[in-house]
């Protein structure tokens, strides 16, 4: 499916400014457990979508925003290539996300220590900003400095800034081999022995410790990821690919226990006092995803003075999201000031701020 | 406008009180060295240079220099190449270069703290020990500071595969024009709210003055190993390097030179490059010591297909090294071959390599200026050498004017301006050509975000409006843009 819808949106952006109205961007609707704005009107990017332009030999797929996130990776899979961040669907089954979606929020999964995130891969956006003006930044070239990087900048950002239009990322070619091993360990031991494994050169695209168990993923040619597995050892897991898209997409038995759900980024080897059975480390020790009824100063507490950040990522009801640390909230309001002044898009999910 | 006499004075008394005498420079004499950076074609004096040690010392200088609206350029070693370390000759010169301090190596975290004047080679000299590098490796990487990769975002040979500067810092700490000291990420893969941190790098000393970087370290890769693959054919070898690609090889560095730049490179280094061939590439592979020499005979083999003549894989490291050597040093070898010359830095889709090379050789007749192409094929990142002599009449303005040609050919093939050196002074007009009104206007918000005055780096990075719309005046209207006679792209 094919449908550019980039004149009516601006028209609509246009009526909003003209109107003093403000705008809910809404993409799939696939991340329903966060916030959605409250607005006076949608923005509904979702009927705008399809691929505008894939060369396997350059590395990059543009789309439009609305685009179905499954629809991209199908064609790059038929391409042997992928999207290498592993971002998150969290569409329940349907193929809700898009690529907007996905990029609004930003985030990545697994692979991210090893082969970046989502953000790092963005080459460039179309879009429009507050004044309804629309603007391209970035291109579809992996080095390009001209001009502030905007590009990045919209990564994340919940759409605050600016209704994203079209994205240019950079895929990568998909691995001959996968394979997963695990090894019994507590958790007390997960984040050394990971660092271990990162100085042995292994062919690594995650590394996560989960329920009595160290993960290790090895993807590669199958000369390097046979060696490598016969040199670590660790018993062979089945089913590895459905394994890490269940946790990639939260639907693995971990994430169903009905409590808060807690998203710590942290530098990898932070040592945290976080009972056994509550916790998944990802991203080598990066990312820990607690599950707990503990406070929310209790829990911001611990990784802050871990030099990381912690943020609610999943309660009962829709939660807000990370905000802009308190040191940087008026550079975040001069930001948003300068591409969305009257404050037409998505008020509020920028940390229930603005 | 030129700083007033008592500014002057009142900037000097302010500012010997943070700075101790040697590091407040004013003589003219004194002010000499630090008139240009790499691109020499642009000289200005400041007003007064600063030497600061301390952060505090830097805090106190942009405090000083915001109360009084006096301008400040940052300058980390000054080896830039678009003229971004100019000073602003009412301006303060404020550089980095004695905050050198390497401030921790956080192996378990792998992650490193700097001071923004560390060498870029230093740093990763500093962590080989415990087996860490720091991955983004400009040629200019003996001499260039971390503070200025991260101004510039600039890349380096291995950044096909592990990315530009962007890619490896986790956080910064920025001083804004007012003084202000402001944490941006950490030692984390991520950091809450907007990502300031894609912001500032690339910012060219408009946003912030960057006084820590936080960058990441990864392993040193067990086993790496180069091949030079040589061609009768600048278009062979451009096919050959999307055929490397295609073939879902990302190697971690692919490098190609022309016969110009072989020939400046082999009466410098002597490595026993093929000296006969129209283009070679530089090929690295790198990984498990398993992984390697097999993905080097896949490469090997490819290159072969795509018609490459001769295709030799350095034997040890120390060939390694030597082949390297030879490719970072061409610049300076070209720089033997002439006078002066102009570099350049466009980027384009990897596709368009042949077509590209093949037009730039066509305008360099034209133009009556030869041009050595030395380049990061991997990533489309072209650096055209433009050879000419700044004592004779009208050279500079013909090999800006063929520069200009090549800038706008790299945007109409959908490429970029800039891949790494940045806009800084001279890619203000491709600016214009690169970018719609509306865009430069957003630049232009974003800047006055964080500097509201305007008093960093002005005039730098992000042309005025103005400036274009006087551009597309002479260009479409009078027709007075220099060589008329030239075909245009
Ligand atoms: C021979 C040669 C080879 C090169 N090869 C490469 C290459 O392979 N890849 C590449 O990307 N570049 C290359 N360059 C360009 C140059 O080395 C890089 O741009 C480098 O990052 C500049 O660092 P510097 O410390 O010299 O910065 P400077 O030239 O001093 O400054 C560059 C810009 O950064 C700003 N700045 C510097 N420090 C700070 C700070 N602390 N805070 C805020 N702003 C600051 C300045 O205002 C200026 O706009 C090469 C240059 C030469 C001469």
């Amino acid at each position: 499916m094919n449908h550019d819808l980039s004149l009516s949106l601006q028209d609509q952006v246009k009526e909003a400014i003209a109107k003093k109205h403000t705008l809910a961007i809404v993409g799939g609707g696939s991340k329903s457990f966060l916030q959605s704005a409250k607005a006076d009107a949608e923005l509904n990017l979702s009927g705008h979508r399809g691929v505008l332009n894939y060369e396997p030999g350059e590395l990059f797929i543009s789309a439009r925003a609305g685009t179905p996130l499954a629809e991209i990776e199908t064609l790059l899979a038929d391409h042997r290539q992928m999207l290498a961040s592993e971002p998150q669907h969290f569409s329940q089954g349907e193929n809700l996300a898009t690529l907007g979606g996905a990029v609004a929020c930003g985030f990545s999964g697994s692979r991210r220590p090893f082969a970046g995130s989502l953000r790092d891969h963005v080459l460039g956006v179309n879009m429009l900003n507050g004044k309804g003006e629309r603007l391209q930044f970035g291109g579809q070239v992996m080095k390009n400095v001209a001009g502030f990087d905007v590009s990045r900048l919209m990564v994340g950002a919940r759409g605050t800034l600016g209704a994203l239009l079209e994205i240019s990322v950079k895929v990568m070619p998909k691995p001959e081999l996968e394979q997963t091993l695990l090894f019994e360990c507590p958790s007390v031991h997960a984040v050394k022995r990971m660092s271990g494994f990162v100085h042995r050169s292994l062919p690594l695209s995650a590394l996560a410790w989960l329920e009595g168990y160290l993960l290790v993923r090895l993807e590669g040619t199958e000369t390097a990821v046979s060696a490598a597995s016969a040199q670590i050892g660790g018993d062979v897991a089945e089913q590895s690919a459905n394994f890490w898209l269940s946790l990639r997409e939260q639907t693995h038995p971990f994430f169903r226990r009905h409590q808060p759900l807690w998203r710590l980024s942290v530098p990898p080897a932070a040592d945290l006092p976080i009972p056994e059975n509550e916790v998944f480390i990802d991203w080598q020790g990066g990312l820990r995803w607690w599950q707990t009824d503990r406070s929310a100063e209790y829990i911001q507490t611990m990784a802050s003075k871990a030099g990381g950040y912690a943020y609610l990522f999943r309660d009962a009801g829709p939660v807000i999201g990370d905000s802009p640390p308190t040191g940087l909230l008026t550079l975040h309001r001069s930001l948003k000031q300068s591409f969305d002044p009257d404050g037409l898009f998505n008020p509020g999910l920028m940390g229930g701020q603005f | 406008m030129s700083l007033s006499k008592t500014t002057c004075a009142a900037l000097m008394t302010r500012l010997g009180k943070v700075l101790s005498k040697h590091a407040l420079l004013h003589d003219e004499e004194a002010l000499r060295p630090y008139e240009c950076d790499g691109l020499s074609a642009y000289r200005q004096l400041p007003a007064v240079v600063c030497l600061p040690e301390t952060v505090e010392q830097v805090q106190a200088v942009l405090r000083i220099c915001d109360e009084l609206q006096v301008p400040v350029v940052p300058r980390g070693a000054g080896t830039g190449l678009s003229g971004g370390a100019l000073p602003d000759h009412a301006g303060v010169l404020l550089v980095l270069t004695k905050l050198n301090r390497i401030l921790e190596i956080d192996a378990p975290n792998f992650c490193a703290r700097v001071e923004p004047g560390v060498r870029n080679l230093a740093l990763s000299e500093a962590t080989r020990p415990l087996g860490l590098y720091y991955a983004p490796d400009p040629s200019s990487q003996i001499a260039c500071s971390i503070g200025g990769n991260v101004a510039e975002n600039s890349g380096g040979v291995h950044c096909l595969k592990y990315g530009l500067t962007v890619h490896n810092v986790l956080g910064l700490k920025m001083l804004t024009i007012e003084g202000e000291l402001l944490d941006i990420g950490g030692k984390t893969l991520d950091a809450p709210g907007y990502d300031v941190l894609a912001l500032l790098c690339g910012s060219e000393g408009l946003l912030g003055v960057i006084v820590e970087i936080t960058v990441r370290l990864l392993p040193c890769p067990e086993c790496a190993q180069v091949m030079v693959a040589a061609f009768d054919d600048v278009a062979k070898a451009g096919a050959a390097v999307g055929n490397v690609i295609a073939a879902g090889i990302i190697p971690a560095g692919l490098e190609m030179m022309d016969k110009l730049a072989i020939r400046a490179a082999e009466d410098f280094v002597h490595v026993g490059y093929p000296k006969h061939a129209a283009a070679i590439l530089l090929c690295e592979v790198d990984g498990a010591r398993v992984e390697v020499p097999e993905e080097l005979q896949r490469v090997r083999q490819i290159m072969l297909e795509s018609g490459a003549f001769e295709v030799r894989i350095a034997t040890d490291e120390a060939e390694r090294a030597l082949f390297w050597k030879s490719r970072k040093a061409t610049f300076p070898a070209v720089g033997r071959l002439s006078p002066d010359y102009y570099c350049m830095d466009g980027t384009i889709p990897r596709h368009r390599l042949a077509e590209v090379l093949t037009r730039i050789e066509a305008l360099s007749e034209q133009f009556g200026l030869p041009v050595a192409n030395v380049f990061h094929a991997g990533d489309g990142n072209l650096h055209p050498l433009i050879l000419y002599d700044a004592n004779r009449e009208g050279d500079l303005t013909k090999a800006e004017a063929l520069g200009a040609c090549i800038l706008r050919l790299c945007v109409a093939v959908g490429g970029t301006i800039t891949g790494e050196h940045g806009v800084g002074i001279e890619k203000l007009d491709g600016m214009c050509m690169q970018f719609k009104s509306s865009e430069l206007s957003q630049f232009l918000r974003v800047k006055a975000a964080f500097d509201p005055q305007g008093l960093l780096n002005p005039g730098k990075a992000v042309p005025t409006l103005h400036r274009c719309a006087e551009l597309g005046a002479m260009h479409v209207h009078r027709g007075q843009v220099p060589f008329p006679e030239l075909e245009r792209f």
